[in-house]
């Protein structure tokens, strides 16, 4: 039965990364940005919640509310006026400057809210669980985080497929000089797939503060889950991602039950085996259908 | 009424065009020749926006439209359908049409009248463009093209690798644009079926004018002088 938990457990964990990982992903297939600073914006977003929590007394669920419509307006901001900039440079110098962010990121959290770690406040709900089994219990906090990303995936690819917007931005990822002289404003597309990006790292963010600790500095490790999750999905396929996340999370969670310092071991070796057996990712697809 | 004006357009160190001017009225089809490498495409890709100009102007109903990208130019009117086809392969049929519409200006043309053009195209409208043959996701192009209600159309080598039977099934389409006021500017390596369906042309020579006119005041020698450069660096109209 431990094994069942594990695995369970694992799946849940798998929603925390597939979140993570959604932004990741969009950014990647459409503007064709790796972001190195994905993990430390999601980061900034829990901060940023802390400030919305301790300022309004909002309660931390609702926080997003606030904070992914903000992070969304952030994010259009950067696409125009950094990522973009740099994009037309090249390639190579995106990478660059997306490890700048994160640098600078870092070390702003640092001067303004020190290097102690945090966590949201949510009262009796942390250690609230369903209990389905006397040896199988699920959290509510995880049990919201996997519902809210599935919920984030569904949506972003309903948008992605039925939306005139959504369309322009297919398009724009397939191919941006066809797309712009078929009348598309192809910066102004990036500007909403870097938003939309960028909210969904603010519920990435807000989950990790929900879930678990955070420092300044936790943005980073969060980034190489989050590549990992998008690698073994499929770089492009939102379900992808989805897939991908589980697989890590129950990796993680399976080899934390063989030794309870495996975890993050065996998911790198899961994802290494994906990279070295099937590199193009479980499922191969293109921004939604 | 499009006008380029002196337009010089250079890819790093390489000059792909110097001081080309063209005219293209409502209702009017001008052809531009030339070899492979001599700015033809190139001339088309500036006209939309995807190249800037280092000195010359585009002039489109007397505004100067250079400084536009090219989603702008597209709500001006202009549009182009582009060398190789350029479609969206994720995208299915009816979809790629719609994109066409983005920066739509008002006009008769929608989705209903583009599978009335195309008759075959209504019926595949959610397949996507990978499975269809050359010549159907060329029809696929000029209708992502025509959603846009331009009223300069401009077609890049639309006879690239089609059969010669749907070539001119392909161009059989404009002549009722034109009628309409269109004004059309084609580049095409298929001199013979440029000159059938253009009012006037231009050749174009490493980046240059170098015989323009109507096609039947003109011989084949002349066009094969200005075309090949056998009669030197001749000016506008007088190589021969």
């Amino acid at each position: 039965m431990n094994w069942v938990n594990a695995i369970v457990q694992g799946i849940l964990l798998g929603g925390l990364y597939a979140l993570f990982a959604c932004g990741l992903s969009l950014l990647f297939g459409v503007v064709r940005v790796v972001n190195l600073a994905h993990g430390d914006f999601a980061v900034l977003a829990a901060y940023l919640a802390l400030v919305v929590i301790t300022t309004t007394h909002v309660p931390a669920l609702l926080t997003f509310v606030i904070v992914a419509p903000l992070f969304a307006l952030f994010g259009y901001g950067v696409q125009r006026l950094i990522i973009q900039k740099s994009l037309e440079v090249s390639p190579l110098t995106t990478l660059l400057v997306t490890f700048g962010l994160s640098v600078v990121i870092q070390n702003l959290l640092l001067v303004a809210a020190s290097a102690d770690s945090h966590s949201f406040d949510l009262g009796s709900l942390i250690s609230a669980s369903l209990r389905v089994s006397p040896e199988l219990s699920i959290g509510y906090v995880p049990l919201m985080i996997f519902v809210t990303a599935v919920v984030v995936l569904v949506s972003l690819q309903l948008f992605l497929s039925r939306t005139s917007i959504g369309r322009a931005i297919r398009a724009s990822a397939d191919d941006q000089e066809a797309s712009s002289i078929a009348g598309v404003n192809t910066r102004h597309v990036f500007g909403i797939a870097a938003a939309i990006a960028f909210a969904t790292v603010a519920l990435a963010g807000l989950a990790l503060g929900s879930s678990s600790s955070f420092d300044p500095s936790a943005g980073p490790s969060r980034l190489i889950f989050a590549f990992e999750a998008v690698i073994i999905g499929g770089v492009g396929s939102l379900w992808g991602t989805l897939v991908g996340g589980i697989i890590l999370g129950v990796a993680q969670a399976v080899g934390a039950q063989i030794d309870p310092s495996g975890g993050v071991l065996a998911g790198h070796l899961v994802f290494l085996a994906v990279l070295a057996l099937r590199p193009q990712g479980l499922i191969r697809a293109r921004l939604a259908i | 009424m499009l006008e380029v004006r002196n337009l010089t357009v250079r890819h790093g160190y390489l000059q792909a065009l110097t001081e080309v001017s063209l005219k293209v009225a409502p209702g009017e089809t001008l052809a531009i020749i030339g070899a492979n490498g001599a700015g033809k495409s190139t001339l088309l890709r500036s006209i939309i926006g995807l190249h800037q100009p280092t000195a010359g102007a585009i002039v489109l109903d007397g505004r100067d439209i250079t400084p536009l990208p090219p989603h702008a130019r597209v709500r001006e009117g202009i549009a182009l359908v582009p060398e190789g086809r350029r479609l969206f392969p994720s995208l299915s049929v009816e979809e790629n049409l719609l994109v066409g519409q983005t920066s739509r200006r008002s006009g008769p043309w929608s989705v209903r009248a583009i599978y009335e053009l195309f008759s075959w195209m209504g019926d595949r409208r959610h397949e996507r463009t990978v499975h269809l043959s050359g010549g159907e996701q060329q029809a696929v192009a000029i209708g992502r093209a025509l959603m846009a209600n331009p009223t300069v159309l401009l077609l890049d080598e639309l006879s690239l690798g089609l059969a010669p039977t749907m070539v001119r099934r392909i161009y059989g389409v404009f002549p009722e644009l034109v009628k309409k006021g269109m004004a059309i500017l084609l580049v095409e390596q298929d001199v013979a079926q440029a000159l059938r369906i253009a009012d006037r042309f231009q050749c174009l020579l490493e980046g240059r004018t170098t015989l323009e006119g109507k096609p039947a005041d003109t011989t084949t020698a002349k066009i094969e002088a200005a075309y090949f450069g056998l009669a030197g660096r001749a000016g506008p109209g007088s190589a021969a």
